[in-house]
C-alpha cells in the first residue's frame, strides 16, 4: 500500500503571514476535470482591507530599497521558483487542464519572465526617465517613482505565467501589490506566496487573497488607500464588470490598467507575447525636481 | 547741501561693539569665521530674478521726473585716471556746480571723487557750494600696500580737506578667509578718518559670489563703514544690480540688528537713466524710502549725468534731446 | 523722508480689438453668434464681449469636423509638415504677443507683467516646443518591444481652465497637433476671448480647417465634449471634482484621458535656508497669479526655530506689493477671475478665522468695482484646519510650523492631493532626500512656480494623471498598441 500523502492548506498570503480568511470560509477548487484538488480560503472584503494595510506598511521599505536590490530579491523568487518547478507543473496542470510538457513551458516561461523583470529594476529610471533641458539656469530632472499601493486582479486563465506576468512588473518599480487570484484557479497563487516568502521578498510587498473575483473586486476598487488597479483578471470573471470598477476607481483618481478589450468584450491577454514596458509605464508617476544652478 | 553725520571711533571701540554684536569676548578670526558662515545663504538665480524682476517696474511721467532728480543729486561724479590733471578736476567740478547751464533748476551730484593728491584742488575749486569731495584711499584700486602707507594715505586726504573717504579692503585676505585682519584694518582706516564719512569699496567682482558681498557686507558694517560700496570701477564686473540689492538687503537688516543705519554705493558701469532708475527701485522695495536720500545713497559714476540730463531735458521739452546740448566735462 | 511713488503705468488696450460678439470656430469658420453669454473684465465689472454657448449639436458639429480633419487631412500629413504648421503658429504667437496679453490680462483679471512676461511667451514656446517632435515621435522612446510606432488617437477633446487661459490652450493643443490628432477645445466660460484670438491665429496659419475647433460655453459644453461618443481622448485640467466625473464617464469605454486637477503644495522652508531667495519663492508661490494656480504653494511649512524671522520677513515683503489695475504696468496682484471664486475665497478665509488662524494683510486699498481680495497671511494654522486642506486657489497663505525633515515630509503628504511642493534648505543631501520623499509630480527645491515645455507636469494622487509637457507628455496623446483591430481596445492605462 502505498503511503498516504500530506496534503498542502492553501491559505492567503497577507503581510507576510498565512492566515486562513477572517471570514471562516473555505471553496471547493477543482481541477479541469472537475476533481477535487483542495478547499481554499475564500477571501473576504475585510481580508482585502488587511491586505492593503499591510501593502501600505511594506511600501516605504521596499520603494526605498535599492533597485539594484530589488532586482536582487527578484532573481531569488526565480531560483526557487526553479526549485518547485515540479510542484507548480503539477498545480498548472491540473489547474488548467495542460499536459505535464505544456505546463513545463508555461513555468519556465513564468520563471523566465520573473528573471526578465529583475534585470528590469535598476534600468526603468534609465529608459523612463530624463534630464529635460529648459530655457533658464536650472538642473531639470524627471524620474520614475512607484505609484504606490497597487489592486491587482490577477488573469482568471493563466494561473502562473499570467500571474507573475501582472505581479512582477508592478513591484519590479517599487511598488506594493495586492493580488486577487484567479477566483477557479488560485492554487499556484498561493504556493507562489510561499517562495514569496522564502525568497527576501519583504511582507506585506504582494499580499495574495484566494476569492470570488466579484466579491471582493469592487472593495478593492473603492479603496481610497490603494493608488491603482490592474483590471486584467475581469476577463472571463464571473460577475464582474469592468466599467464598473473603473467608475468606482475614479473615487480617488486611481490608475487603472484597462483589461485587453476585443468586440467589447474583455480578454486575457497572450502570455507569452513579449510584455514590453507597458505594465511596467502603467504603475509609476514622473516626478520632476527643479534647482537652480549658480555659484 | 547734502549732510551726512559721521561718528568718530576709534579701532579700539568697534573692536568693543564687534564682539558686542557677536556676543564673544575675544575677538578671533575664527569667532568671526561663525558669525559671516552663520549668515543665510544666497542662491544666485533666486537673487538674480528678483533684481531682474525689479528691473521691469515701469517709471513714467512725474515719477520719472522725480526719479531722474533724485539720482542726479546722488552722484559721486568722479575721475579716477592716472592722467588726471588740476584742469581736467576743475573741469568736473564745474560741471558738478553747473550741470546743465539750460536750466538752472537742475539739481547738483551730491560729491565730486578724486585721488588724494586732488582733494585740494577740488575742495577749492568746489568752495562752500555744499558739494562734497570724496577721495579714493588705502592704496586704490588694489590695497596691495602696508597698513601705515595706507593709513598715510587716508590722513593726507583728510588733511587735504576731503569729506568722504572711499577706502578698498583687501581682497586678498578675504578670500584667503583672513577676516579678523580685514575688519583690523577697516576700523583702524575709520579710525583714522576721524569725523570724515569712510565707504568701503569691497571690490565685489572680485569676491564672485554673492555669499562673499553679504559677508563683506556684514564684515564692513562691522567694522565702522559708514557706507558699502561695490567697486573701484577699475575691475569688471563693477555694479551689478543684484549685487547692489544683496547690499541693500544687508544695510536694511543691519538697522534692524543693530539700529545702525549704513549707506549703499554701487559704482561703476552704471551708464544710463534707465539703469539708474532701476538701482533706485531697487534702494525703495529693498532697503525702503529711509535710503532714498544722499545721505544714504549714492551713484559712484561719470558719464551717467549726462543721459540723467538729456533725459531730463526730454521731460522739460517733450522732445528727445542729443548729445550736442550737454556739456563734457 | 522722500518716497518714490509710482506713477500709473497703464498698458494700451488699442492692440486689441474685442468683437461685440462671437460665435464658434468650427471647420475653419466662425459661426454666426447665438445663445450668447457675457464674459467681462473682472477688475471692473464691465462687459468684453458676448460669447455663445455651444449647444450639443453644436459639439456634434466642432466633434465631426475634427474628425474629418483627422482623417481626411491631419492624421494623414507628414510629421514634418505638422511640425511646420506648429512653427508657424509660434511665430505668430510670438508676433502678436501683447496684443494676447492686453486680451488675456482684460479678460481674466491677471496683471500684464505676467501676461506679458509669462503667459505668452511661455504658450508661444510649447507650440515651438512641439514642433519639434512632430516628425520625431519615433525617437520619443514610447514603442520599445514590440509596441509599434505611435499613433494619434484621432479625436481629443479639451477642457480648460480660467486661471491660464492661453497657457493651458497650448498645453493642451501643442502636444495634442504635434501626435498627429485633432482638437475640440472648449475655453472657460470666464476666459475665453484668448482662444477666440487663438482661432484667427490658426486662420493666418493656414491651418486645415478642422484641425482645432474652439466652442465656447459652461460646464454643459464641457460635458458633452468629454462625453461624445466620437471623442478618442479627453484632456481635462479643473477641480478634482469635476475631474472624478469625467473619470466616472469614460469608465468602460475606449477613451483616453488626462487630468490635472487641484493641489494643495506644501512650500518646505528650512532654517538653513536662503531665506531671502525663500521669501520670494513664498511669495511667488502664492501670490502669483493671486494664487489661482493648481500647484500654488499655499501651505507655508517652516522649521518652528525661524518662524518668526521667516514671518517678520515676509510681511515686510508683502508690504511692498502693488495691489490693483492689471493693466497697470507695476500691479503685482491683479482681480480675482469671478464673483463667485472670490466668494468661495472669502468664505474659506472666513472659516479659517473661525477656526483659529490669525489673519493678516498688508495695507492696500482694493477697486471699488471688480473682484479684489488682498494678499493674506494666515498664521497658527494647523493640519486639521480647512484652510490647511482645501485648495482656496486665491492669495491666501496657510501657515503652519514643523521641527524635523521628517514631520515636513509628513505633513506635506498628508493631504489627498499630491501636484507640487516646494523646498528650500541649502543642504544638497537634504534637498535629495526631500525630492525622494516627497508625493508630488513637481518638486521645486530652492525655488518655485517654475515651468517650461521641456519639463513634465503632473501630479500624484487626487491631483490627477498623465504628465503634460516634455517627452512624458508626448504619452497621453498616442498609442503604441497593435492596430490589429478597430474594436480592440489594447490593455492600458486609461
Amino acid at each position: 500500500m502505498s503511503r498516504l500523502d500530506v496534503r498542502k492548506t492553501y491559505k492567503l498570503y497577507i503581510g507576510g503571514k498565512f492566515p486562513r480568511s477572517e471570514s471562516g470560509r473555505s471553496y471547493e477548487i477543482v481541477s479541469a476535470k472537475g476533481e477535487f484538488l483542495a478547499n481554499a480560503s475564500m477571501g473576504s472584503r475585510k481580508d482585502v482591507r488587511d491586505a492593503v494595510v499591510a501593502a501600505r506598511s511594506a511600501l516605504s521599505g521596499w520603494s526605498g530599497a535599492t533597485p539594484f536590490n530589488r532586482g536582487q530579491v527578484l532573481y531569488r523568487v526565480a531560483e526557487v521558483l526553479e526549485g518547485r518547478r515540479a510542484q507548480f507543473i503539477e498545480e498548472v496542470a491540473a489547474g488548467e487542464g495542460l499536459s505535464t510538457r505544456a505546463a513545463g513551458a508555461a513555468v519556465d516561461a513564468a520563471i523566465d519572465r520573473v528573471v526578465w523583470y529583475a534585470g528590469w529594476t535598476d534600468k526603468i529610471a534609465q529608459v523612463l526617465g530624463n534630464v529635460n533641458p529648459v530655457a533658464g539656469p536650472f538642473f531639470n530632472v524627471s524620474a520614475p517613482e512607484p505609484t504606490g499601493v497597487v489592486g491587482v486582479l490577477a488573469p482568471q486563465g493563466s494561473s502562473l505565467l499570467g500571474l507573475v506576468s501582472v505581479i512582477a512588473p508592478v513591484i519590479a518599480s517599487g511598488n506594493t501589490a495586492v493580488v486577487v487570484t484567479s477566483a477557479d484557479r488560485p492554487l499556484p497563487a498561493v504556493t507562489l506566496g510561499e517562495v514569496l516568502a522564502t525568497s527576501d521578498v519583504p511582507g506585506g510587498v504582494v499580499n495574495i487573497i484566494t476569492a470570488r473575483t466579484a466579491e471582493v473586486a469592487s472593495w478593492l476598487a473603492a479603496h481610497r488607500d490603494v493608488n491603482a488597479i490592474d483590471l486584467t483578471g475581469v476577463a472571463g470573471a464571473d460577475g464582474v464588470h469592468w466599467a464598473a470598477l473603473e467608475a468606482e476607481a475614479a473615487g480617488n483618481l486611481k490608475r487603472v490598467y484597462r483589461p485587453m478589450v476585443v468586440d467589447g468584450r474583455p480578454v486575457e491577454p497572450d502570455w507569452n507575447a513579449d510584455p514590453g514596458l507597458g505594465r511596467i509605464r502603467a504603475f509609476v508617476e514622473t516626478k520632476t525636481v527643479w534647482h537652480p544652478k549658480g555659484l | 547741501m547734502v549732510t551726512v553725520s559721521t561718528t568718530t571711533r576709534s579701532a579700539q571701540e568697534l573692536t568693543a561693539q564687534a564682539r558686542d554684536v557677536l556676543g564673544v569676548s575675544r575677538l578671533t578670526n575664527s569667532a568671526l569665521t561663525s558669525w559671516l558662515h552663520g549668515l543665510p545663504g544666497v542662491d544666485q538665480v533666486g537673487c538674480e530674478g528678483r533684481a531682474a524682476a525689479l528691473g521691469t517696474r515701469s517709471i513714467k511721467t512725474t515719477s520719472k521726473a522725480w526719479a531722474i532728480d533724485t539720482a542726479i543729486g546722488m552722484i559721486d561724479l568722479t575721475t579716477l585716471e592716472g592722467a588726471d590733471t588740476v584742469g581736467k578736476v576743475r573741469s568736473l567740478c564745474a560741471k558738478a556746480l553747473v550741470p546743465d547751464a539750460l536750466d538752472p533748476t537742475t539739481p547738483r551730484p551730491a560729491a565730486i571723487c578724486v585721488y588724494g593728491d586732488m582733494v585740494a584742488t577740488a575742495k577749492a575749486a568746489l568752495g562752500d557750494s555744499g558739494i562734497h569731495v570724496a577721495a579714493v584711499a588705502t592704496a586704490f584700486p588694489s590695497g596691495r600696500a602696508s597698513m601705515p602707507v595706507k593709513l598715510a594715505d587716508t590722513r593726507d586726504a583728510v588733511e587735504a580737506g576731503a569729506d568722504e573717504i572711499d577706502m578698498v579692503i583687501d581682497r586678498g585676505a578675504f578670500l584667503s578667509g583672513d577676516y579678523l585682519t580685514v575688519f583690523n584694518q577697516i576700523a583702524e582706516v575709520k579710525q583714522a578718518c576721524g569725523d570724515t564719512h569712510l565707504k568701503v569699496i569691497m571690490e565685489t567682482g572680485e569676491l564672485v559670489t554673492y555669499d562673499n558681498v553679504r559677508r563683506a557686507s556684514y564684515l564692513s558694517m562691522l567694522a565702522g563703514g559708514d557706507f558699502i560700496k561695490t567697486s573701484t570701477g577699475k575691475v569688471q564686473p563693477a555694479a551689478t544690480l543684484p549685487v547692489t540689492l544683496i547690499m541693500l538687503e544687508a544695510v536694511r537688516d543691519w538697522r534692524e540688528l543693530t539700529g545702525v543705519q549704513v549707506g549703499v554705493k554701487p559704482a561703476g558701469g552704471i551708464k544710463t537713466t534707465k539703469d539708474a532708475i532701476k538701482y533706485l527701485v531697487m534702494v525703495s522695495e529693498i532697503a525702503g524710502d529711509d535710503w532714498m536720500t544722499p545721505q544714504w545713497f549714492r551713484f559712484g559714476a561719470s558719464s551717467l549725468l549726462n543721459d540723467l540730463l538729456l533725459q531730463r531735458q526730454k521731460l522739460a521739452t517733450g522732445a528727445y534731446s542729443g548729445a550736442d546740448y550737454v556739456t563734457i566735462d | 523722508m522722500p518716497t518714490f511713488e509710482y506713477a500709473p503705468a497703464p498698458e494700451s488696450r488699442a492692440i486689441v480689438t474685442i468683437e461685440k460678439s462671437y460665435g464658434l470656430f468650427i471647420d475653419g469658420a466662425f459661426t454666426r453668434p447665438k445663445a450668447t453669454f457675457a464674459t467681462i473684465n473682472p477688475a471692473d465689472e464691465t462687459v468684453l464681449a458676448e460669447v455663445s454657448q455651444a449647444g450639443p449639436k453644436d459639439v456634434d458639429k466642432a466633434v465631426a469636423a475634427a474628425r474629418r480633419a483627422y482623417e481626411g487631412v491631419w492624421g494623414t500629413m507628414s510629421g514634418a509638415e505638422r511640425g511646420k504648421y506648429l512653427f508657424r503658429i509660434a511665430r505668430i504667437l510670438q508676433e502678436r504677443a501683447r496684443e494676447f496679453a492686453v486680451l488675456e490680462t482684460l479678460d481674466n483679471g491677471k496683471p500684464i507683467k505676467e501676461t506679458r512676461d509669462v503667459d505668452v511667451p511661455t504658450a508661444a514656446a510649447h507650440f515651438f516646443y512641439h514642433a519639434g517632435w512632430a516628425d520625431k515621435l519615433e525617437y520619443a522612446g514610447l514603442s520599445a518591444g514590440g509596441a509599434e510606432a505611435p499613433r494619434p488617437h484621432g479625436v481629443v477633446g479639451q477642457v480648460i481652465p480660467w486661471n491660464f487661459p492661453l497657457l493651458m490652450l497650448a498645453w493642451k493643443i501643442a502636444p495634442a497637433l504635434a501626435t498627429g490628432n485633432t482638437v475640440v477645445l472648449k475655453p472657460a466660460e470666464t476666459t475665453p476671448l484668448s482662444a477666440l484670438l487663438f482661432a484667427e491665429v490658426c486662420q493666418q496659419a493656414d491651418l486645415p480647417a478642422g484641425v482645432v475647433n474652439i466652442i465656447t460655453g459652461d460646464g454643459r459644453t464641457g460635458q458633452a465634449l468629454v462625453e461624445h461618443p466620437d471623442v478618442d481622448k479627453v484632456a481635462f485640467t479643473g477641480s478634482t471634482e469635476v475631474g472624478k466625473m469625467i473619470a466616472r464617464s469614460i469608465a468602460g469605454t475606449s477613451k483616453k484621458a488626462t487630468l490635472e486637477l487641484g493641489g494643495k503644495a506644501a512650500n518646505i522652508v528650512f532654517d538653513d535656508a536662503p531665506i531671502d531667495q525663500a521669501v520670494e519663492g513664498i511669495v511667488s508661490g502664492i501670490f502669483f497669479n493671486q494664487g489661482q494656480v493648481c500647484c500654488a504653494g499655499s501651505r507655508l511649512l517652516v522649521q518652528e526655530n525661524v518662524h518668526d524671522q521667516v514671518i517678520a520677513k515676509l510681511k515686510r515683503r508683502l508690504g511692498t506689493l502693488r495691489v490693483g489695475d492689471p493693466m497697470d504696468k507695476n500691479s503685482d496682484l491683479g482681480a480675482i477671475n469671478s464673483k463667485a471664486q472670490l466668494d468661495r475665497i472669502t468664505a474659506l478665509v472666513e472659516a479659517g478665522v473661525a477656526e483659529g488662524a490669525e489673519r493678516w494683510s498688508p495695507e492696500c486699498s482694493l477697486p471699488a468695482k471688480g473682484f479684489w481680495f488682498p494678499p493674506t497671511v494666515l498664521t497658527g494654522v494647523s493640519q486639521t484646519h480647512r484652510v490647511a486642506t482645501e485648495e482656496i486657489f486665491g492669495p491666501v497663505l496657510s501657515v503652519l510650523t514643523f521641527r524635523t525633515p521628517q514631520e515636513a515630509v509628513a505633513k506635506a503628504n498628508n493631504t489627498a492631493y499630491g501636484l507640487s511642493a516646494g523646498v528650500w534648505t541649502e543642504k544638497g543631501s537634504r534637498i535629495l532626500w526631500m525630492a525622494d520623499q516627497l508625493k508630488a509630480g513637481v518638486v521645486w527645491a530652492n525655488t518655485f512656480n517654475r515651468f517650461d515645455p521641456t519639463s513634465p507636469f503632473g501630479g500624484y494622487k487626487e491631483s490627477g494623471y498623465g504628465r503634460e509637457g516634455g517627452r512624458h507628455g508626448l504619452e497621453a496623446y498616442v498609442t503604441t498598441a497593435p492596430a490589429t483591430s478597430s474594436t480592440q481596445l489594447t490593455g492600458a492605462t486609461r
